[in-house]
């Protein structure tokens, strides 16, 4: 009876979607309309092929969806990072706007692309895959939902290829962070609810009596973000068969939602989500107990707390009223010690264990990376100190904060996290090679170093070149002159970006052969939550 | 110089009671938080109630709390842009009284003009014309002694004052290089260019230069002028050199021919005080071109 539920479900989504790619008005929504006809009418074969086929009730834990999960995320991570060093190179070589890609490949087109691969695919990808492990481990439950999962999964996944696909082809509400038209909006919606539910679901599972903290951290981030996405894209269509569409809120109004939105996106998908990964991965690779229960309650609510707060601090000097960017610079100053509550509980569950930062290169990773958060959550707090952000802002210091964040500390603890779960998840006794791990390592790290060395330079000499006047007080640059200036800079952060790629590709390689050629794990104890 | 002494053994770590709760094996300290970094949050708190008393903070009904230390954003903008204003007010005033050809006479003028010329290029003519002032295609360089409108301090100042085929200001400046294919039949057309390539470059073909000729005497003379040198009274330009604002490649030529040109520039008068007109004009004569 359920499959038959389905198969009409899929098939009128299918003739629904080919419907709509017949009316199109423009090229983003037919290609979006066939991508959606094709997904619906892939899912109905495959429900038609499985018709009937008596369901064996799986009681273990739900892992095949994590292995695809950790897949996605490997994979959008190349892309990503591919993606950010090829417009790294467009800004130091322009030529690499090739003309006959002119409206398609070039910078204004790729940098969502890349934006969004790194954060969405690669980093939401780690996120759902990690949240789904650990949420499985820690509540001693299978997630709840049956195939739901499944569909958090590829609903996800058609989410990035539609949001991919929509950036080139145009379709953009030219909101940082939150570009994706509204169709695919609703679409992220009705994923992001299921995957809430599915969380949701096995949390109330537990066999544990308390819920371990890095459920939390995600639960907070779920919650958040499903907030925080349906307040930035309220929009109006313009057309049901068209991607165009117009936002809700207006001036500065609109401006504060998106700086509302685009700052917490990073407080709850890039700092409450990651540090649920932290707080499983870091004990679990270390074997130490997490070194304050207090100190993550505290943390915890202080961050939640204060983080919603602090996205005015976008728009000093702006149209935005005084009165509002006082208290977003306020509220972010406030959030230094909330923030470096989770530095603090990662780097002191080591104590005790310090001497796995020589033996343990994926430890090392982890410690890196937690380094490199604090680093970014003490860097953002004064750079929302109006007279820091008077020099700071436009210039390329904010892309340099923002990249130690993101590859420092997004990006090494998913890595610490992959190199945790691959031999677990295929049940291998261990990974390929420990030496490139090695490797990966000290190519992310110097990567990283040249990164965020030459955007500090590079951004404090264009806040310093725009705001020189002579004595009488006419401008000394003009704006020509602040991007001659950069090229040098522009060259180290391509270079830098280009050592994390090779890394993250000696990556791909060590766990492709830890699947394929590392000898099998002894059958792993209590692969089965007690039932 | 005595040594320092050793630091004294690490202590044994203490030992902390864990909370009792184990979720896959990991398990936690109850250690207390750590006092430097609770009284950081207090000090960050205080500091940032102190912040909001100083500072705009609190929106109430009429307006929000301006803060003991009155400050704004707009307020310090005002006051800085006032600061300036008021303290080149005389030699603002001289310049903009001063006659531009007199203005290079007064040292002190001329070095402000140049200045204060610098920065308004920068802000407002760099977009068309280049960082340097080397023009691109369709924009003029300003750098060579090939002028549309006249290279001379006053023709300067005219242009940037009124603009170049703008709507908004009647006294601009208008010449008109019309589509020639409405009016001349298609082989007219080649053969003119033909005419206008032959005189600087060497691949013209000559059997239709001859045609060309008297295709360009009967329609281009009256602005281009009978040796083509041009009329700066009207923005024609000299076709005789090797200087070209579309380009000067036989197919550049034909389209400037069949379809017309008119670049347009806006009249600065409208945005910039005329003390900074003159300044720019002073400023791009001076930079190697003027006449």
């Amino acid at each position: 009876m359920w499959d038959f539920v389905k198969l009409a479900v899929l098939g009128v989504v299918a003739v629904l979607a080919a419907y709509a790619a017949n009316q199109a008005r423009d090229l983003a929504y037919l290609v979006h309309a066939l991508i959606f006809m094709a997904a619906a009418g892939i899912a109905f074969l495959y429900t038609l092929r499985n018709f009937g086929e008596e369901r064996v009730v799986e009681t273990g834990y739900m892992d095949k969806v994590i292995r695809y999960g950790v897949i996605a995320t490997v994979f959008w991570g190349l892309v990503g990072f591919f993606m950010g060093v090829y417009i790294a190179s467009q800004l130091a070589f322009p030529w690499l706007n090739f003309e006959w890609a002119q409206g398609y490949l070039n910078f204004g087109r790729l940098r969502p692309l890349h934006t969004s691969a790194v954060i969405f695919a690669f980093g939401g990808s780690a996120l759902i895959a990690t949240s789904f492990y650990v949420v499985q481990r820690t509540s001693a439950a299978r997630l709840w939902g049956g195939n739901l999962a499944w569909f958090v999964f590829w609903g996800y996944q058609l989410f990035i290829v539609l949001a991919a696909t929509g950036y080139v082809l145009g379709a953009t509400q030219s909101k940082e962070y939150a570009e994706p038209e509204w169709y695919t909006d609703l679409w992220l919606t009705i994923v992001w609810v299921a995957y809430l539910a599915v969380f949701m679901g096995t949390l109330y599972n537990r066999k544990e009596k308390h819920i371990y903290v890095a459920n939390w951290f995600y639960l907070s981030f779920i919650v958040t973000i499903a907030m925080l996405h349906i307040v930035n894209n309220l929009a109006i269509p313009v057309s049901i068969f068209g991607s165009k569409s117009v936002q809700l809120f207006s001036g500065v109004q609109d401006a504060m939602t998106q700086w509302w939105y685009g700052h917490n996106a990073v407080g709850f998908f890039l700092t409450a989500g990651f540090l649920g990964m932290m707080y499983y991965f870091v004990p679990k690779q270390a074997e130490r107990p997490v070194y304050s229960y207090k100190l993550s309650i505290i943390h915890f609510w202080a961050l939640i707390f204060l983080y919603i707060w602090a996205g005015p601090h976008h728009l000093h000097y702006t149209a935005l009223p005084d009165w509002a960017s006082t208290l977003g610079m306020v509220f972010s100053i406030m959030l230094w010690m909330p923030s470096w509550g989770g530095m603090i509980n990662g780097l002191m569950t080591l104590s005790g264990a310090w001497d796995k930062l020589r033996t343990d290169p994926i430890i090392r990773m982890m410690v890196v990376s937690v380094a490199f958060y604090g680093m970014s959550t003490f860097e953002g707090p004064m750079m929302s100190i109006r007279a820091v952000n008077s020099l700071s802002h436009y210039t390329d210091w904010t892309i340099g904060h923002v990249h130690s964040g993101a590859l420092g500390w997004n990006g090494m603890i998913t890595f610490g996290a992959l190199y945790f779960l691959v031999p677990k998840l295929w049940k291998r006794e261990r990974l390929y090679s420990l030496t490139l791990v090695n490797w990966h390592f000290w190519l992310a790290t110097i990567g990283i170093v040249l990164y965020a060395s030459s955007m500090w330079v590079s951004g404090i000499m264009e806040g310093l070149m725009w705001r020189e006047v002579d004595a009488q007080g006419f401008l000394v640059n003009s704006f020509a002159d602040t991007v001659a200036a950069k090229f040098p800079m522009n060259v180290a952060r391509a270079t830098g970006g280009l050592l994390y790629l090779a890394g993250a590709c000696i990556m791909a390689y060590n766990l492709w052969m830890t699947v394929k050629r590392s000898p099998a794990a002894a059958e792993a104890p209590a692969a089965a939550p007690a039932e | 110089m005595t040594k320092a002494p050793r630091k004294a053994p690490k202590k044994e770590q203490k030992q902390v009671e864990t909370t009792g709760h184990s979720w896959d094996g990991i398990e936690e300290y109850n250690n207390p938080l750590p006092r430097w970094w609770l009284w950081t949050f207090y000090a960050s708190i205080v500091f940032a109630v102190g912040y909001m008393i100083a500072y705009p903070a609190w929106p109430l009904m009429e307006r929000a709390t301006p803060g003991v230390l009155g400050f704004s954003t707009r307020g310090d903008v005002a006051e800085e842009i006032k600061r300036f204003e008021e303290m080149n007010a005389g030699i603002e005033k001289k310049l903009a009284e001063t006659d531009i050809t007199e203005v290079a006479q007064d040292p002190e003028l001329k070095h402000y003009a140049t200045q204060a010329g610098a920065a308004v290029f920068k802000t407002w003519c760099i977009q068309c014309h280049g960082a340097g002032g080397q023009g691109a295609k369709g924009f003029p360089n300003l750098l060579d002694d090939e002028w549309l409108w006249g290279g001379d301090l006053e023709n300067i100042h005219i242009t940037v004052n009124h603009g170049i085929r703008t709507e908004a200001d009647e006294e601009t400046r208008t010449g008109d290089m019309p589509a020639w294919a409405d009016v001349l039949e298609p082989d007219e057309l080649v053969a003119v260019v033909e005419y206008v390539l032959s005189f600087n470059q060497k691949d013209a073909n000559a059997k239709l230069v001859e045609a060309g000729k008297v295709v360009f005497e009967d329609n281009c003379t009256a602005c281009h002028g009978e040796d083509a040198k041009g009329d700066p009274d009207l923005g024609a330009p000299d076709l005789t050199n090797a200087i070209w604002l579309y380009g000067g490649s036989r197919e550049d030529i034909m389209e400037s021919v069949a379809n017309g040109r008119a670049g347009v520039m806006p009249n600065w008068n409208a945005r910039l005080s005329e003390a900074d007109i003159k300044a720019v004009a002073f400023y791009v004569h001076g930079l190697g071109g003027g006449q």
